[in-house]
């Protein structure tokens, strides 16, 4: 079995009108046991920036911690936000430096912009940027949430609709995945608010 | 030895890919299929494979997609670095010198295989450079997984002097057999034209795969998914900073 499936997950991030959702599954296990059923995946960086980072759960957190630093330095000294884009490159530059011992994960970094753009990206494990205008997957169940999101997309969705594709695609991915389930947490974030659901799933 | 405790290595991306480049009457033609994988998986279908080096030189990128883009960024910002220095324009035996010698330092381990073109003061040039930092140069070269598919158009129609129209239509024809005869090929056609003094970057030149099969009203969910809980996070104003020009006066 590959380390980036030791813990499994699932992450998927999906593009609306002025607006975006990120959602993930909410199970933590070792192989087969789960150990958890409460964990948290996606990371908030500032208000309208979210990072959700699949694989192995110890390099997942011992990366947002870096994350976290580096960016609270970049607010003293910009005093402002960060722009998605230039997290991305952050995120991609600090997988990079671990180009022969990566960090065994895959993130998912989803914003809104200047001008409320949303922006979506992900990144294998040594920081290649794969930008999308539609939706971006992460994780175990990565396979299956590529075909749901493929077949439930359709471009500036509303954020209610947006809502459900997401929810209705990370359910139906996760239930043909092992390792991942138990619930899912989904943020759809618009200019003006921020919504956190927490979903309710099959528990086997 | 963590492979042996059945610790698989890990699946990076990777551009299964078809590059190609040709010399022409007056300049260089780089051309690209847009398809990124992982293993068996189509990961991106519309990549960007034509990497900017300097204005007057590009360079496309076959291998590990995190390689490609980090040499030839890297590259690119020492060439910027080496004309601030010099005030002069980039040469493109200095691009290729930098990115074979930190090919070579790294004894193939970081694998990007590369068609490298540019137009500068002492004409057009076009090099291909293998993972292990060897490099070639030629009228016309290919690389990547599609490299056989694509050679055997250029083997076959390629001449001295062609015209610009004549040059795309080889590059464009040579992407296509990639992307049709090479399963790590696909989608779309980037195309990207070098003159002197003068570079048109046809992003998306020829889309020869376009979806058929979604229904135009898409998907519509007769039964809600069942949330345990909302919680709503009203978002701050933004507040908009005006400078005043003596703000930082006395």
């Amino acid at each position: 079995m590959s380390i980036f499936e030791y813990n499994g997950s699932a992450l998927v991030a999906m593009v609306g009108k002025n607006c975006f959702a990120i959602a993930s599954d909410r199970r933590l296990g070792v192989q087969l046991q789960t150990i958890a059923t409460d964990f948290q995946r996606i990371y908030q960086i500032h208000d309208r920036l979210f990072i959700g980072i699949s694989g192995l759960a110890t390099d997942a957190q011992t990366l947002y911690q870096r994350l976290v630093f580096r960016h609270k330095l970049y607010e003293l000294r910009e005093e402002r936000d960060m722009k998605p884009e230039t997290f991305a490159s952050l995120v991609s530059a600090l997988l990079y430096e671990k180009r022969f011992g990566p960090y065994f994960c895959q993130p998912v970094i989803a914003g809104l912009g200047d001008d409320d753009k949303p922006f979506i990206c992900t990144m294998d494990a040594i920081g290649a940027k794969e930008l999308a205008k539609d939706f971006v997957v992460a994780g175990s169940a990565s396979e299956s949430l590529y075909g749901a999101c493929e077949a439930m997309f359709k471009p500036d969705m509303e954020p209610e609709e947006l809502f459900e594709t997401v929810s209705q695609a990370l359910q139906a991915s996760v239930d043909r995945d092992c390792l991942s389930g138990w619930g899912g947490h989904v943020y759809v974030v618009t200019p003006t608010e921020v919504k956190e659901r927490i979903l309710k799933g099959r528990m086997d | 030895m963590l492979a042996k405790k059945g610790v698989g290595l890990p699946s990076f991306l990777k551009t299964g890919t078809t590059i190609v480049g040709l010399i022409f009457q007056d300049g260089v033609i780089l051309g690209a299929d847009t398809r990124a994988t992982e293993g068996p998986i189509v990961a991106d279908k519309n990549c960007e494979k034509i990497h900017y080096m300097a204005p007057n030189i590009y360079c496309c990128g076959a291998g590990t997609a995190a390689d490609t883009e980090a040499v030839t960024d890297m590259v690119s910002s020492q060439l910027q670095l080496h004309r601030y220095h010099t005030g002069r324009e980039s040469r493109v035996v200095t691009a290729l010198t930098l990115l074979k010698k930190h090919l070579f330092s790294y004894q193939g381990h970081v694998s990007a295989a590369l068609v490298l073109g540019g137009v500068d003061i002492t004409g057009p040039h076009l090099h291909t450079i293998y993972p292990h930092g060897s490099t070639d140069t030629l009228p016309f070269a290919t690389m990547g997984s599609g490299s056989l598919a694509a050679m055997a158009m250029f083997e076959s129609n390629y001449k001295e002097g062609l015209t610009r129209d004549e040059g795309i239509k080889l590059v464009v024809d040579a992407i296509c057999s990639g992307i049709f005869n090479d399963l790590g090929s696909g989608s779309n056609v980037d195309v990207c034209v070098i003159t002197k003094g003068h570079k048109e970057y046809l992003r998306n030149h020829l889309l020869p795969n376009p979806r058929t099969f979604v229904s135009s009203k898409g998907y519509t969910f007769t039964k809600k998914t069942e949330v345990l809980s909302t919680k709503i996070i009203p978002l701050k104003e933004r507040v908009e900073v005006t400078e005043r020009g003596d703000a930082m006066e006395e």
